[in-house]
């Protein structure tokens, strides 16, 4: 049986796609079979961010409305071998996500994959609440700011109450992944400090991703970071990212607190 | 890190992201609702497949690709040799 994860926020634009994408490929990298499901409705993007784009063929909605059958619908990724997308549909409206539907298509997807990643839409509408409703485990994605933070404390309160977890009373696993993470902003004092948000939001660190050319340059190309530029500061912060998930100890770097003579020199006049 | 990548530029990214926006939006404006030309060619062909053979849904394979230019719509279906033998149950209904 593999294990649900639901990449959550409520505010837009904070990463959610980028990380359902980098965390997948990651663990599909260290030989997990691992499933991404986009569920925003009428604006999908995962298709998009992985590179699939040309070959959707069925969506989730055609799954749950029985035009088609589950594996018709995964698109296996074309450089890694136990990577795959359910797209989200681009034409129907977000109703036709049925509960059933949902609950029918992630109880199949758990017994076949190690992990079945689910990218909720921004909001805290039907597509994200079904997003959410299976999880496991809640990876709640956030930015140092004031409004990313409010949204995450909003999620967090949905998560505890809205989930079949929370119905059930048992205790939903949340992890806090703080993204587009700027040392050089922090070090100034400009932003949000890793302590400060979790202290605000009081649940585990999963990790932080820096803010980084790297993530665009591989949505751009339309490849997860973790693929594109392997090597790179936010690829190495997804892959840790992933061990902790499965459950590994690794200790977490805040981005900038070891930086190098060059850095040092170059890094704070860049900005 | 930094000064050797300042050095041995790596090719731009942003031709890509342009190139890949433009194939796919192209696609999808000259699409409304579900009337996307391929979609529609991948439903009726297997409609009228299935009003002679009854499909096993699992044999059916269905990929598409689409390109700049051209696009590409592959059918793969599995007909066992007594398929066309049987009647398919709703012949009938589908045929109208």
């Amino acid at each position: 049986m593999g294990k649900v994860v639901v990449i959550t926020s409520g505010k837009g634009g904070v990463g959610k796609t980028t990380t359902s994408a980098a965390l997948g490929a990651a663990l599909a990298q260290n030989g997990e079979k691992v499933v991404v499901v986009d569920f925003d409705v009428g604006l999908r993007n995962l298709d998009l961010v992985m590179g699939a784009e040309r070959r959707v063929v069925y969506d989730l909605v055609n799954v749950i409305q029985g035009e088609a059958k589950l594996a018709q619908a995964l698109i296996r990724d074309k450089r890694l071998e136990t990577l795959y997308l359910l797209p989200a549909s681009q034409t129907r409206d977000k109703d036709n996500l049925t509960p059933e539907g949902v609950e029918k298509v992630v109880t199949a997807l758990r017994s076949a994959f190690d992990w079945v990643i689910c990218d909720s839409p921004a909001g805290i509408e039907r597509g994200a609440t079904l997003a959410m409703r299976h999880a496991d485990v809640a990876i709640v994605v956030t930015n140092p700011e004031v409004s990313s933070v409010r949204d995450s404390d909003r999620i967090i309160g949905l998560l505890d109450s809205k989930t079949l977890k929370a119905e059930n009373g048992e205790r939903m696993e949340k992890h806090l992944l703080l993204t587009r993470y700027d040392p050089v902003r922090a070090e100034r004092g400009d932003m949000l400090k890793v302590d400060d948000v979790l202290e605000i939001l009081s649940i585990p660190l999963l990790g932080i991703i820096p803010e980084s050319m790297d993530v665009l340059k591989a949505s751009n190309v339309g490849s997860p970071v973790t693929l594109a530029e392997s090597a790179s500061a936010p690829a190495r912060a997804y892959f840790d990212a992933a061990r902790r998930l499965k459950g590994e100890a690794v200790p977490v770097t805040v981005p900038g607190e070891k930086r190098g003579f060059f850095g040092k020199i170059f890094g704070r006049k860049a900005a | 890190m930094n000064l050797l990548r300042f050095f041995s530029r790596s090719p731009q990214s942003a031709p890509a992201a342009r190139e890949r926006l433009q194939v796919l939006l192209a696609h999808e404006r000259a699409s409304t609702g579900d009337s996307e030309l391929v979609t529609k060619l991948r439903d009726e062909i297997l409609r009228v497949i299935a009003k002679h053979v009854k499909i096993d849904d699992d044999k059916v394979s269905v990929k598409m690709e689409r390109g700049d230019q051209v696009s590409t719509l592959e059918v793969d279906i599995e007909i066992p040799l007594d398929a066309a033998k049987k009647k398919p149950v709703n012949s009938g209904k589908k045929a109208a």
